[in-house]
């Protein structure tokens, strides 16, 4: 299946300097019940964006009219805490193509690149750069090139390098995903399978003790 | 040949391809999932037309949005049914083990895994959970991931993966009486940060280590995560092996011996390097609350809020109410929770009902003590601490995540103070506003029966 290409963005930002933002403030928990991908973009920051009424809290990013744009920047450890993806699902749904942090949570990382959002790792100088010239100056624009693993402030910003693997860029790029690489090799992992069971004989074999 | 760490040992024998540049195909042997990270994943294998590659190695539990009283009655809520009736469905569809509320197998995922002999020393072992690196306390490479990665193992029982650094953390000494290996594991969390040992997974060593149970091993297990790290594992040894042993259909098996022979190599050799080493002492750890907004923020309970100033660290103060500078101890709070993939096993209960035994709940203080499964709760039971509870006030509920994560009806009401043995302190995480002190059984057993912040040293003397 195809996940959407990335190539290069141009875009403004939203700012979010806020360091160790967890999954659980993405999307709370109380909107997992759904079984489907679609629909998370509307709870994304829930419970920073709106009241117990449901107003919008003015004062959050999300709410700042200045603020639009395709690129999150925000404060290292993005993302930690719960594996769940519907963190991703709401990024992505409320139209984010890339985030861009010091460091990300490992599962957030993944759970990105799963889904054709980019994590754009920086150092925390460039960040504290990056934040405040968005913050002072709201139509800044920012290029993220994957191809050349580059990121800039336009027109003339500093060009940083940031570090992907070269499988997931290529992924990235062509908009490939795991589960067709994976299946298409079934017949290696069949292998690997029958070498370990006449090794390992508790692994591989449908241990089951108490289940059936 | 080099001396290799227990974690190099499993990785690299798991290795089914290695991309260059790029992640390891890891095979994974047993694949454990829930109601919530899996609709998704079973739908795109749907959309591919495509089957679960070895359903054996998959099993599946209902914990996380299930209520945990009536579980006999059709869950109320209507989203929450529907979620458990989609995996009951998935699981009938794609020939999965699956067991349900109510089932004497059912639990949180975590706990049922190692107590129904399915996670083993040795094993790969992924669930779209994070708190998967509990199973790590067997001798596991065990660690949660997000729904793609779900679909991945049930198409081909690998997960694309970079390899984790390693860490080994070795915590020497004794713990006191008193200082339980929560406080442990918050103590070095507290020491890190909650983003401290992200890129690695750990391997926990050391004498305070090896005396801990295999329920404790779980416990610092489990919130390996909360400092960031991929996982956390313990090499096997004895108190492994027993319980193993304990578990009847497995220790029965015939080929158990030569099992117990290969587990017993599963240790890190002499001399092998890790990436990075800590050292911490378990003598100097007392009682610990956290008193932020997330599990890096913590001190002992005795201990005094620091002072940071950074905006995200004044954000998480305001948002307890608390300020730089005081101490928690004597806050009155409202609510406690005694439960959860952390702290909701049967050593737990014990711990709790035996500091609650003989006293009684403190007025205007509402409990949740929720076992972390059918097992746990019949043997909590069977020794009778049921009894012990409900003499003191309490009552055992069913098993279920609750409200660690409150995404059934457990939930915390705003403002309130919960003083939880679960393993995150985030915002809204026990219900919207909700105020979360993480801490261990005993010192949730002290707030239950005193109504505030009280160090279970004090209580334990008298």
């Amino acid at each position: 299946m195809q996940i959407e290409k990335f190539d290069i963005i141009e875009s403004t930002c939203v700012p979010l300097p806020l360091e160790n933002v967890d999954t659980d403030q993405i999307i709370p928990a109380r909107f997992l019940s759904a079984t489907s991908r679609e629909g998370f973009g509307g709870n994304l920051f829930c419970d920073w964006r709106y009241d117990n009424a449901g107003n919008k809290r003015e004062g959050f990013v999300l709410n700042d009219p200045q603020y639009r744009g395709s690129v999150l920047v925000a404060g290292r450890n993005f993302g930690c805490g719960s594996s769940r993806e519907h963190a991703v699902w709401a990024i992505t749904g409320h139209g984010f193509r890339a985030v861009v942090s010091s460091f990300f949570a490992d599962i957030f990382k993944n759970n990105a690149l799963n889904n054709g959002l980019l994590p754009v790792v920086v150092p925390e100088e460039y960040l504290a750069h990056l934040l405040a010239t968005i913050e002072s100056k709201p139509d800044s624009i920012v290029r993220i090139d994957l191809g050349k693993q580059l990121i800039s402030l336009l027109p003339d910003g500093e060009q940083v390098s940031f570090e992907i693997n070269a499988y997931k860029k290529e992924c990235l790029l062509k908009g490939l995903d795991d589960i067709d690489y994976l299946t298409a090799m079934k017949n290696v992992i069949s292998a690997y399978e029958l070498r370990n069971t006449l090794k390992n004989e508790n692994r591989n074999n449908g241990h089951h003790p108490e289940g059936r | 040949m080099m001396p290799k760490t227990l974690f190099n040992k499993i990785w690299d024998s798991h290795v089914v391809r290695s991309i260059e540049g790029g992640p390891d195909v890891l095979y994974i042997d047993q694949h454990y999932i829930h109601e919530v990270t899996s609709p998704q994943a079973f739908e795109g294998l749907r959309q591919r037309g495509i089957p679960v590659f070895r359903p054996r190695k998959t099993l599946a539990t209902a914990d996380h949005n299930i209520p945990t009283k009536n579980q006999h009655l059709t869950i109320p809520d209507e989203q929450s049914r529907l979620q458990v009736d989609k995996l009951k469905e998935n699981c009938r569809e794609f020939k999965i083990e699956y067991f349900g509320p109510g089932d004497p197998r059912n639990g949180i995922v975590h706990v049922i895994g190692p107590e129904l002999g399915y996670t083993l020393p040795g094993m790969t072992i992924v669930c779209g959970d994070s708190h998967t690196s509990t199973h790590g306390a067997l001798g596991t490479i065990a660690f949660g991931i997000g729904t793609s990665e779900v679909e991945m193992a049930l198409a081909s029982q690998c997960i694309m993966q970079q390899k984790p650094k390693t860490m080994r953390i070795t915590v020497n000494g004794a713990l006191k009486p008193g200082v339980t290996s929560k406080d442990l594991i918050l103590y070095i969390i507290a020491q890190i940060s909650s983003g401290g040992a992200t890129g690695y997974f750990v391997e926990y060593a050391g004498a305070a280590i090896e005396s801990l149970s295999m329920e404790g091993r779980m416990t610092v297990c489990n919130m390996s995560i909360e400092m960031g790290a991929r996982g956390g594992l313990i090499a096997p040894d004895l108190t492994t092996f027993q319980y193993l042993n304990r578990i009847p259909p497995l220790s029965t098996r015939n080929d158990f011996k030569s099992m117990l022979l290969r587990w017993r190599s599963l240790k890190s050799d002499v001399g092998a390097l890790f990436d990075r080493e800590l050292a911490f002492n378990a003598d100097e750890i007392r009682p610990m609350i956290t008193y932020g907004t997330n599990p890096g923020m913590g001190m002992p309970i005795d201990g005094t809020i620091p002072d940071e100033g950074s905006a995200s660290f004044m954000k998480a103060l305001d948002y307890m109410g608390f300020n730089p500078g005081s101490k928690l101890t004597g806050l009155p709070i409202n609510y406690v929770f005694l439960g959860s993939c952390t702290n909701g096993r049967i050593e737990d209960i014990r711990e709790f009902a035996g500091l609650v035994k003989r006293r009684k709940r403190a007025a205007g203080v509402t409990a949740l003590i929720v076992p972390g499964s059918k097992k746990v709760e019949q043997q909590a039971k069977d020794e009778g601490l049921d009894r012990i509870l409900e003499d003191a006030g309490f009552q055992l509920r069913q098993p279920g995540c609750s409200s660690c994560l409150a995404m059934n009806e457990d939930k915390i009401p705003a403002g309130k103070y919960a003083v939880s043995t679960s393993n995150r302190n985030f915002e809204g995480r026990q219900g919207p506003g909700a105020r979360t002190i993480l801490a261990s059984p005993l010192t949730a057993a002290a707030a239950a029966v005193t109504g505030r912040i009280t160090d279970p040293r004090d209580l334990l003397n008298n």
